[in-house]
């Protein structure tokens, strides 16, 4: 078989193309936000409140005249932004604490992933609620909240992908030059596990965005008067018989967004690691 | 021992939770004297570890505290609404099984056709859509324009087993249908990889039909991974039952842990999620059961 360069695999990926072309277009809706929004999303008109979707507000507008896709596009930067600094959280902390433990093994091993299942059995979505009660709600809090329960997942994949690296010639090369563990872990597993944590951190930037849109849904995200796309489901809720069109746009931009999430993180996993390709589903 | 780190680090959240419970409950008007008998009262003045023994010790034989607010115990306060959203959670694992593993078998079985792949892009779509959206758009359509079943609220078993069923229609649906496209995609992956090893082979070269070879075969030793996946959605399904029981404004375990936690009731927050711990380790040890009852061969080595 012929060895097709990256770039050319990358183009044939359909899951991947779509994925990129999708999650670019909400990054770049999100971006536009900030320089140019077709109305202007704090100011309140009440005279044209609750229209259906026009010409001049495509997607309709809410109960106090804003455009709803003007708070789509302002809703976008939050969702990302919570959602990725949560992966970020979890990365940080969950990669030095998997690699860690595969490089000393033993009881502290042992201890850092009990630790782990103690976080695993709490249901992460009950604990984001409990703890953005707790803390206040907000978006910081909501990352946290998120983020938290990136940590385990992370610290998990990267510890068993270090393990399986461990035993390779090419660490016990480095060994026999009398590299430290540490260096070892930073020179040559942590790269060696690349892949693996860029697709993992495509699918948590995904959940992170629909749980980040549940915590602010039940009103414990970001607060008003920022736009949402939790909040906005939340004040549609009431508003259902008369105003479907308020619930159906936030809505299809969170399934929008996370669809495309999820194409971009299976094509990635099937251009990057052809082997995984099978193990998940 | 899992239980026991559980219990720790949920106490001490939540004790250094701001807000002081018999504040909360006397309002910005109280005096400090009052404050300080409720506390008594409640035994807040006692030092944190005496209140953290008796807590646990308590919850060993089935005793956990009474609610600040309510004034019952939480036993009493739970039971009540555990019947509403076991139920719910119970329903909906039902249901998505029952659309998942035959939708899981179909896609395997015509793997690479077009129906795989339609299937497929929905399942896709499926674990997309947020439980709570896609509540929003079931109460639109079956409530609000057909109007065929409520949109919310509960009647309570006693007005009629079914009117309680029907209630919970529509929230049962919510949560299932995303947690099925999960487990229809476990279940062809884990179907695929199982229908390339040997043994079909040689069942379909001893004369077996396809679906006798899938079916008899294939099916029980594809089982283990979507086990695992339904012991994990159990869990994820109770958890989801908070926010869905918010959109329907069913009165159970979510919507309780909702109004303790903005009450500052913490013994009820406590005990709840301990519960709801204690159910997922449950739920986790009934599931390593079932592997020995899917897969005889993993029965021989716990001998």
């Amino acid at each position: 078989m012929k060895a097709r360069s990256f770039h050319q695999r990358a183009l044939n990926n359909r899951n991947f193309v779509v994925g990129l072309v999708i999650s670019g277009m909400v990054v770049a809706l999100a971006l536009t936000s900030f320089l140019w929004t077709p109305y202007d999303v704090t100011s309140l008109e009440i005279g044209s409140k609750l229209q259906s979707p026009s010409s001049d507000h495509i997607f309709g507008t809410d109960h106090f005249g804003r455009d709803i896709f003007s708070m789509i596009m302002v809703g976008a930067r939050n969702s990302i932004a919570v959602a990725f600094v949560a992966v970020v959280l979890g990365l940080g902390i969950g990669v030095p604490i998997g690699c860690w433990a595969a490089a000393n093994r033993g009881i502290i091993d042992e201890a850092l992933m009990r630790g782990n299942d103690v976080i695993f059995a709490f249901p992460a979505l009950l604990s984001a609620v409990i703890i953005t009660a707790i803390f206040g709600p907000g978006a910081i809090n909501a990352i946290i909240a998120i983020g938290i329960f990136n940590i385990p997942v992370f610290a998990r994949l990267s510890r068993g992908a270090a393990l399986a690296l461990w035993p390779r010639d090419f660490i016990l090369a480095a060994r026999a030059a009398g590299k430290s563990r540490s260096l070892i872990t930073i020179e040559h597993i942590v790269p060696n596990m690349l892949n693996l944590l860029v697709v993992q951190g495509t699918i948590a930037f995904a959940l992170g965005i629909l749980q980040e849109a549940a915590l602010a849904y039940v009103g414990l995200g970001t607060q008003p008067p920022f736009p949402s796309w939790g909040k906005m489901l939340n004040e549609a809720q009431t508003m259902m018989s008369f105003a479907p069109h308020m619930a159906i746009f936030p809505g299809l931009a969170i399934v929008i967004t996370v669809l495309g999430l999820n194409l971009l993180g299976d094509g990635l996993r099937d251009l990057l690691d052809p082997k995984l390709a099978r193990e998940r589903s | 021992m899992t239980l026991v780190v559980a219990s720790i680090i949920v106490f001490f959240a939540l004790e250094i939770v701001p807000g002081d419970p018999a504040e909360v409950m006397l309002g910005i008007n109280a005096t400090d004297e009052a404050v300080a008998a409720l506390r008594e009262s409640l035994g807040l003045n006692k030092p944190v570890l005496e209140r953290y023994f008796s807590w646990t010790t308590g919850m060993l034989v089935g005793d956990f505290g009474r609610s600040y607010t309510y004034s019952v115990d939480v036993v009493e306060l739970v039971s009540e609404r555990v019947v509403i959203s076991l139920p719910l959670a119970l329903m909906a694992l039902a249901l998505s099984t029952a659309i998942a593993i035959p939708v899981g078998l179909y896609a395997a079985v015509r793997r690479g056709k077009l129906t795989d792949t339609l299937v497929m892009g929905l399942t896709q779509l499926g674990i997309a859509i947020p439980n709570f959206w896609f509540a929003l758009l079931l109460v639109y359509v079956m409530a609000i324009w057909l109007q065929l079943l409520p949109g919310g609220g509960f009647p309570g078993w006693e007005n009629g087993i079914w009117n309680g069923i029907k209630a919970l229609l529509l929230p049962t649906v919510a949560l299932a249908l995303p947690q099925a496209a999960i487990l229809s995609r476990v279940t062809r992956s884990s179907l695929l990889e199982t229908l390339g090893e040997d043994y079909i082979r040689t069942a379909r070269a001893k004369g077996l039909s396809q679906r006798a070879a899938v079916l008899n075969h294939a099916l029980r030793n594809a089982m283990i991974p979507v086990v695992t996946i339904l012991g994990l959605q159990f869990a994820y399904l109770l958890a989801g039952t908070i926010i869905i029981e918010n959109v329907f404004y069913l009165p159970g375990l979510g919507r309780l842990v909702f109004q303790a936690i903005n009450l500052r009731d913490l013994i009820v927050v406590e005990s709840v999620v301990m519960m709801l711990v204690f159910a997922i380790i449950v739920i986790n040890l009934i599931v390593d059961l079932a592997y020995a009852w899917v897969d005889p061969r993993l029965r021989i080595r716990s001998a």
